[in-house]
């Protein structure tokens, strides 16, 4: 019951959020980025539904808009983290031993290193984009990932059938894609799962910072930063993208746990 | 990081004196900084410089970095240390509360606010802790720190108690399941029902043999967690505007003092690997298994 429980209201948060997503290339109230100094910091109401900004933008525009920028970058954090991390973890765990080992010490290096660090770094060279913001989280987190990778293939590889595929003269290759990966499967769902949790936080606090995306295009961390000055005239305006980030990563999180709970059936029993 | 930081496009001594200064002028920067050398001559020389502590001077204004990043590091230490102790001070306690009660409603009530703890993102924390004690009841500062330091104590407590309860509570999100996931497991325990057979009361058992049990996994996670720390504190410096090492950094970013950008980075990853080679040490004084089973 549990499980299922973290699975749905999972999959109904990180479906809500990637509605709005797909809503806002269709469709937005308003030009989010149109500035109406008439109905600067408007309450609430039917003609703007969550508001206007200090520069009278439409609040519900631009965080539909916001949603868009957000999963997509967090989409591509997610490619670039697998991609880089499952490589990681199989490639270290078939090395010879003295090989694999340098690898896992350069794993655990990047692994100190946090992506916002990186990414802070990676912008103080290149300028502060979406682009230095989804590399520098995408590597930075693909270390967990390769990490977990590593153990698990460690695991398998000691396994009596990978034992006697290799009796059987089969290729790593075909070792790789026949016995492990498809092992691996679950948990890869569930680290893809974690690290767009991961990328959303990151990449909205990368934002915030001025770090991340750039103006003028919307994003939930800067509509944050920028209604921290208005704080005293307007304290709601800070309210709706603090959500719409909390909403989509318990979203990403609770799908992870509850993948987690469905696709391993031993932890259905030890949890209890 | 070095490497990559000497990667960037366009010359460094140029950036320093401007695009139309003349020619013995650079010359002489690009001599006084070393940069006439190869990479890997520099890259050695700053390195074993940094290893005695000297990580040189701003390419920009000329200070002396290490200094600069120890008069910051006044701020950013009690900001990360007051932060740790208020997490551990909270997810603790409520974590094993959680663990005992895990198949009631009040204990999965407990997990669940740490879930959303863990998705409730720094700044947004730190914003609306503004607006409701700052801006609303106004019974404290809303951001700032006092310019004489730490010589009016009490002002710089005052100014730190919003940006480090701001830090604790993503925190302790964290650390909270770790402490209940220890509970859970210490309770399930055979020495556990032995000690409850001898005699002793739930509450009594959890206090003699459950808190040592728990505590172990929740310092080992702080020690990964430091660097999270250190970024959350960059992140709390910035929302309330307290002159840290992670404010310095972002304004050190925003005008390209490229050597005291890599000066701090250098300073930083070396505190996360210090600190979590001393969280190491720590665990083995606790737990006896840590020692014997290395």
């Amino acid at each position: 019951m549990n499980q299922n429980r973290n699975l749905f209201f999972g999959l109904i948060m990180v479906g809500f959020s990637a509605a709005t997503a797909l809503l806002s290339v269709l469709w937005t109230p308003y030009d989010p980025l149109e500035i109406n100094p008439d109905v600067s910091l408007a309450k609430p109401s039917w003609s703007h539904l969550l508001g206007t900004d200090v520069l009278g933008r439409d609040v519900l525009s631009n965080l539909l808009v916001g949603s868009r920028t957000t999963l997509i970058a967090a989409f591509l954090v997610v490619i670039i983290t697998m991609a880089l991390g499952v490589t990681a973890g199989i490639s270290t765990a078939l090395l010879p031993k003295r090989v694999g080992r340098a690898a896992i010490y350069a794993i655990d290096i990047v692994l100190a290193l946090p992506a916002v660090l990186f990414a802070i770094v990676l912008a103080a060279i290149y300028g502060p984009s979406t682009f230095t913001a989804v590399i520098a989280i995408g590597v930075a987190t693909s270390a967990a990932v390769a990490q977990v990778t590593r153990r698990e293939v460690t695991v398998i590889l000691n396994s009596d059938y990978v034992v006697a595929a290799r009796a059987c003269n089969s290729s790593k290759t075909r070792i790789v894609l026949r016995h492990i990966l498809p092992n691996i499967r679950a948990s890869l769902f569930v680290q893809a799962s974690g690290a767009a949790a991961i990328a959303i936080l990151a990449e909205s606090t990368l934002s915030y910072l001025g770090l991340g995306t750039t103006p003028p295009a919307p994003s939930w961390g800067r509509m944050l930063a920028s209604s921290q000055q208005y704080l005293i005239i307007d304290p709601i305006v800070a309210l709706w993208p603090g959500l719409a980030i909390i909403v989509t990563v318990l979203g990403f999180n609770l799908l992870g746990d509850g993948l987690r709970e469905s696709l391993d059936p031993t932890l259905r029993k030890s949890r209890s | 990081m070095f490497f990559l930081l000497r990667t960037l496009p366009g010359d460094l001594a140029s950036l320093k004196l401007g695009v139309d200064a003349n020619p013995e002028a650079l010359m002489q920067v690009r001599q006084e900084f070393g940069l006439d050398q190869s990479l890997v001559a520099q890259y050695i020389e700053w390195f074993s410089d940094a290893a005695r502590g000297d990580l040189g001077v701003s390419m920009l204004t000329g200070a002396d970095i290490s200094q600069e990043i120890l008069n910051k590091a006044t701020v950013t230490l009690p900001l990360i240390g007051l932060a740790s102790v208020l997490a551990i001070l909270f997810a603790v306690p409520l974590g094993m509360y959680s663990a005992l009660n895990f198949r009631n409603r009040r204990g999965i009530g407990v997990s669940a606010a740490s879930q959303l703890g863990i998705a409730i993102p720094t700044f947004w924390v730190g914003v609306i802790l503004i607006t409701i004690f700052a801006v609303k009841f106004q019974i404290l500062p809303s951001g700032g720190f006092p310019d004489e330091g730490w010589s009016s104590w009490a002002n710089c407590l005052e100014s730190l108690i919003l940006p480090s309860t701001t830090l604790a509570l993503g925190q302790g999100a964290i650390l909270m399941r770790f402490a209940r996931s220890a509970t859970i497991d210490v309770i399930q325990q055979d020495f556990f029902r032995t000690a409850r057979s001898t005699g002793l009361s739930r509450g009594q058992a959890i206090r003699i043999h459950g808190i040592r049990n728990a505590i172990v996994p929740v310092i080992s996670v702080l020690g990964v967690q430091i660097a999270t720390l250190i970024v959350g504190a960059i992140i709390v410096e910035s929302v309330f505007s307290l002159p840290g090492i992670g404010q310095m950094l972002l304004q050190d970013v925003g005008i390209r003092d490229y050597t005291k950008v890599q000066g701090t980075v250098a300073a930083t990853t070396a505190a996360v690997f210090f600190v979590s080679f001393l969280i190491d040490a720590i665990i083995a004084l606790i737990n006896p298994k840590a020692r014997t089973s290395q």
